[in-house]
């Protein structure tokens, strides 16, 4: 694509927007201006909890210097949305929970350090569900976050309105817990935004939303400057418009940090180069575990279309099997609210954030923790405080370890088949609606992330592609998962099913 | 267990006697310019909150980064204790709530710790050694310290501690009585600083011990233990344990039960009172910490620092005793700290040991602890001791005149504004010993003039002394004391035993 004087340039890829500002079809002040723009007038969809327009604006113009002498660094010009978990200095960072209050760091997330690093030029603070808790972003302390996709036979003036109230009801999630980052993107609000993934937190959403979220390796990127969840799940990643978008972010977003000792040093590939490689030969595994009851045929069907796409692109398929999958889930809800419980437990109101007074310091932490953090957050710190409590430990924690490293083992054995990649669905349906599962049973929510978690469990690079749209017209997407450290062969293949499926875009109604 | 009784720590009590059971987890502070996770400074001092990094104080995203030379502090430390080493080992999560504990848990070692079992010698008393288990040592986070007495409403947090490394080593229950427990503890601070893996100063608090006691009729099981937590000193762990056995065998004789319980002792009152009980201990919810992979090394990293580990007490001791022929106690008191052991070594190389050792533990340290001055300070150096000894050894000086010169050294070197300046050679030495007119009297024809003024002076007891040997000795003190104490002792003896007639 040509930027022409006519052409919405918030409409851009990455990629494309990179190679326009090294031609200097346009200037980074321009294209930041209008992404600001585009920002004003979309803030029903409560996409960002902190808007810097000021900042935005100094870091264009410094990279429009650089441009114009002909340097800059892989993203020069770009601008992008944080996610509301990366700590950003003199930009407040909350990680959509009250607790943390106007929390303000004076430092910089190692990751969104990089970016800049990279010449990126940074719009705001994306919102998210509470301490990336959730599947929907209906956790976050700044309220939901609206999909810009609308619910099907709606007309923009019933979303317009529906969006205009604060519970937003009846229009759709964008997903969780990166609903903001993915929102953001599928609405033009920025280039690409970075997000994190625990349990599905970028890949969901990316389902929901239309657009492409990668979860690296765990130890691809670092972890230091990034709220914590549950450390041994969590992965920074990128959300965009395309997977060769994704590629150029993660590049920039990934690399061995000294102050994550969990962060692996490794060097990072030009991931970018592996976009549009040939996949002639590659084994793709279909596991018969992910055909999961309740699952629409709809999902049925992209798979099978996913299938075929790869097998015409010269991929052998290969039916496989990972008979722990069926345990992942509970697993899961078992590891992560554990270590979850006592990451949180900083947050106590001695230090920064919240406090509310009591009469002594334990009815001050009660009544801090209490009116700090939300509905579903406190459900989690119980379960984990549960699971790893005298008693119950062995009978919890110790067991969903062990599953844990069955699922691994399961992954392993197919790799060590001569598998390349593995083929998915990426959620059991498409976007639902706001307040439709947030007050039921949370094990409804909890079900969303049933072909996601396994990824997390196991450490291993997952990406979600949109591959078509449902009876209603609602975006779907397939995932892959990858080798530990081989998101080259995700770019690869993920760059089929994209070429196969095209590209699907929320129409503007806000 | 132990299956010697030993009835001379037994504890009477009115049914009987007790034997007391103690073990011991000793919280050492690693002797580290850096915190454990963290590049903070350990100085202590400081201005609160002046030496904390954003992981000290839990900034949310904040990670630990392990830093490598407390890693290596607790293996020399394990090496020191004849310990196993762990080449893979965890770091877990206490989890528990407090203001001086910003994470809201400690980082420490729960399952797998770096060290494992391993044991010590101990000396109690001049003739007793007894053998001690370790049970394992593991690295841990220190917390930061509460200040509530600043302000009548608010408690204040002073976080330069927090993150701070901690070796806990704990012992196993091989104590039967406060001596044993004093003597270890005291131990076990010999060994760190030799190693120089904690400096073990107790003052500041970078030593301190929970004491683990139970008591129990001889030949029963176990009794039930309370813990006496962080005592400070070792004259305290020895008084807590008696009040705390004594007070556990009242309790048992009255028919009572002891509860499992976590005490402190009160060094004012010189009593333990009860903490917490077991019913309101916390449940730490340990848990691998995902943060920090398993700390793994290899044999020949092990093998390189104990390559490179000092002489340890026991191996010194064993050594002075057989080069140099010391007394098994000797030998002790001057390993306690290398620094006195290396100062032997220099006074009494190429001299007499047993001389050179007389001379450090009674003049030199009893000069010490009088003025509060560590051995590293002495204003009397081990050359200059060596120079004392010499000339007396060549009689050059008498051994009284040899402490009045020390004395002097002492002062002279001791005193900032000494007119005459410092002593430093054994040139100085021997100047002074001229010009203080020290020099011992061994010209016989002057000594002889003496001798024949004091007979002369006393016939009656000259002739006395013929009869009974044992006046002897008067006229020797006669003698000196003419002399202005600067005869040599030995050469008026044998001329009075000649003119008085004795041979």
């Amino acid at each position: 694509m040509t930027a022409s004087p006519s052409t919405d340039l918030t409409t851009l890829g990455l990629s494309e927007a990179r190679d326009e500002l090294r031609k200097k079809s346009f200037s980074s002040v321009e294209i930041t201006k209008a992404f600001l723009a585009n920002m004003e007038a979309a803030r029903s969809l409560n996409a960002y909890v902190v808007e810097t327009p000021d900042k935005a604006l100094r870091m264009a113009a410094m990279s429009d210097e650089k441009l114009s002498r002909g340097e800059g660094g892989p993203l020069e010009g770009l601008p992008l949305g944080i996610k509301d978990l990366f700590a950003t200095d003199g930009v407040r960072t909350t990680a959509c929970s009250k607790i943390l209050g106007d929390f303000t760091p004076n430092y910089e997330s190692t990751v969104s350090s990089q970016l800049w690093r990279d010449g990126a030029v940074m719009l705001g603070k994306l919102n998210c569900d509470e301490f990336a808790m959730g599947s929907s972003n209906e956790t976050s302390a700044f309220g939901p976050v609206v999909n810009p996709w609308m619910p099907p036979n709606w007309t923009a003036e019933r979303a317009k309105a529906a969006a205009a109230g604060t519970d937003k009801g009846g229009l759709l999630v964008p997903g969780g817990s990166s609903g903001g980052s993915a929102a953001a993107v599928a609405a033009n609000l920025c280039l690409a935004a970075t997000a994190t993934d625990t349990g599905g937190s970028i890949r969901q959403p990316a389902a929901f939303t239309g657009t492409v979220g990668i979860k690296p390796t765990y130890g691809r990127c670092s972890r230091w400057g990034v709220v914590a969840f549950a450390s041994s799940l969590d992965q920074a990643g990128p959300i965009t418009k395309t997977v060769r978008d994704a590629a150029i972010f993660l590049k920039s977003m990934a690399g061995h940090d000294p102050k994550d000792t969990t962060s692996v040093d490794l060097p990072v590939p030009d991931f970018e180069a592996a976009v549009g490689r040939s996949i002639k030969g590659r084994r793709i595994g279909i596991p018969r575990e992910y055909r999961v009851d309740g699952m629409s045929p709809e999902i049925e069907t992209l798979w099978q279309r996913g299938i075929a796409m790869l097998k015409e692109a010269g991929a052998e398929i290969v039916d496989i099997s990972l008979p722990h999958t069926k345990y992942a889930l509970p697993a899961y809800y078992i590891v992560a609210p554990a270590e979850a419980s006592s990451n949180l437990a900083r947050y106590d109101g001695v230090r920064y954030g919240l406090r509310v007074p009591g009469r002594d310091v334990i009815e001050q932490y009660e009544m801090t923790r209490a009116a700090g953090f939300g509905k579903e957050v406190q459900r989690r710190i119980m379960i984990g405080t549960y699971v790893l409590s005298a008693g119950y430990y062995d009978a919890y924690y110790v067991r969903a370890q062990r599953i844990r490293t069955l699922i691994k083992q399961d992954f392993e054995l197919a790799y060590a088949d001569g598998i390349d990649a593995i083929l998915t669905p990426a959620t059991p349906t498409a976007a639902f609606g706001i307040g439709e599962k947030s007050a039921a049973d949370p094990i409804e929510m909890y079900l969303n992330d049933i072909f996601t978690v396994t990824v997390n469990m196991a450490g291993l690079p997952g990406v979600v592609v949109p591959a078509g749209l449902d009876d209603r017209g609602l975006p779907l997407g397939l995932q892959l998962i990858g080798r530990p450290f081989d998101e080259e062969t995700l770019f690869s293949v993920a760059q089929v099913i994209e070429d196969g499926s095209g590209h699907f875009r929320a129409s503007r109604w806000w | 267990m132990t299956a010697h009784i030993n009835p001379k720590k037994l504890i009477k009590g009115a049914t009987g006697d007790w034997e007391v059971i103690i073990g011991l987890e000793i919280h050492a502070q690693v002797n580290s310019s850096a915190k454990l996770f963290s590049g903070s400074s350990t100085g202590f001092g400081a201005e609160p909150n002046s030496h904390v990094s954003l992981v000290d104080a839990a900034m949310p995203g904040m990670l630990p980064v392990i830093n490598e030379e407390c890693v290596a502090q607790a293996i020399r430390t394990g090496l020191g204790l004849n310990a196993k080493i762990h080449l893979r080992s965890v770091f877990d999560r206490k989890n528990y709530f407090y203001p001086d504990l910003p994470q809201g848990y400690q980082i420490s070692q729960y399952k797998d710790p770096i060290v494992g079992e391993g044991k010590i010698l101990v000396d109690v008393g001049p003739d007793e050694t007894i053998e001690v288990g370790i049970e394992r040592l593991h690295l841990e986070q220190d917390a930061g310290k509460s200040i509530h007495d600043l302000d009548p409403r608010n408690s204040f947090v002073d976080l330069n501690r927090s993150g701070v490394a901690l070796m806990e080593i704990v012992s196993k229950p091989d104590l039967r009585s406060s001596e044993e427990a004093k003597a270890y503890v005291s131990k076990m601070r010999t060994i760190l600083r030799y190693l120089g893996t904690c400096d073990g100063d107790m003052e500041k608090g970078n030593l301190r011990a929970d004491v683990n006691v139970s008591v129990r009729k001889p030949g029963e099981p176990l009794g039930t233990r309370c813990e006496i937590k962080n005592v400070n000193s070792i004259r305290f762990i020895g008084q807590a344990i008696e009040y705390e056995a004594r007070r556990q065998i009242g309790i048992l004789e009255d028919g009572g039960a002891i509860d499992q319980e976590t005490r402190l002792y009160d060094p004012g009152k010189g009593e333990t009172r009860s903490m917490r009980s077991k019913e309101e201990a916390h449940d730490y919810r340990y848990f691998p910490d995902p943060d920090l992979l398993p700390l793994e090394f290899d044999q020949a990293y092990v093998d390189r620092l104990k390559a490179a580990l000092p002489e340890l007490p026991d191996v010194k001791k064993a050594r002075f005793i057989a080069d140099y022929g010391l007394s098994p106690y000797d030998a002790m008191v001057l390993t306690l700290e290398h620094e006195s052991a290396d100062f032997f070594e220099a006074v009494a190389k190429g001299r007499d040991g047993k001389a050179s050792a007389n001379w450090i533990i009674n003049e030199l340290f009893g000069r010490l602890n009088k003025e509060g001055i560590l051995i590293s300070a002495s204003p009397v150096s081990a050359d200059l001791l060596g120079v004392v000894i010499d000339r007396i050894a060549d009689g050059t000086i008498s051994g009284k005149m040899a402490k009045d010169l020390f004395d002097i050294i002492w002062r002279t070197n001791a005193d900032p504004e000494a007119k005459t300046g410092r002593l430093n050679t054994r040139e100085d030495i021997d100047v002074l010993i001229e010009a203080t007119g020290m020099k011992q009297v061994t010209d016989t024809g002057e000594i002889e003039k003496l001798v024949d003024d004091i007979i002369a002076a006393n016939p009656d007891k000259a002739e006395q002394a013929r009869s009974k040997p044992g006046m002897l000795g008067w006229f020797v003190g006669q003698v000196m004391k003419s002399s202005g104490g600067k005869a040599n002792p030995a050469a008026v003896s044998d001329l009075l035993k000649a003119k008085i007639g004795l041979e």
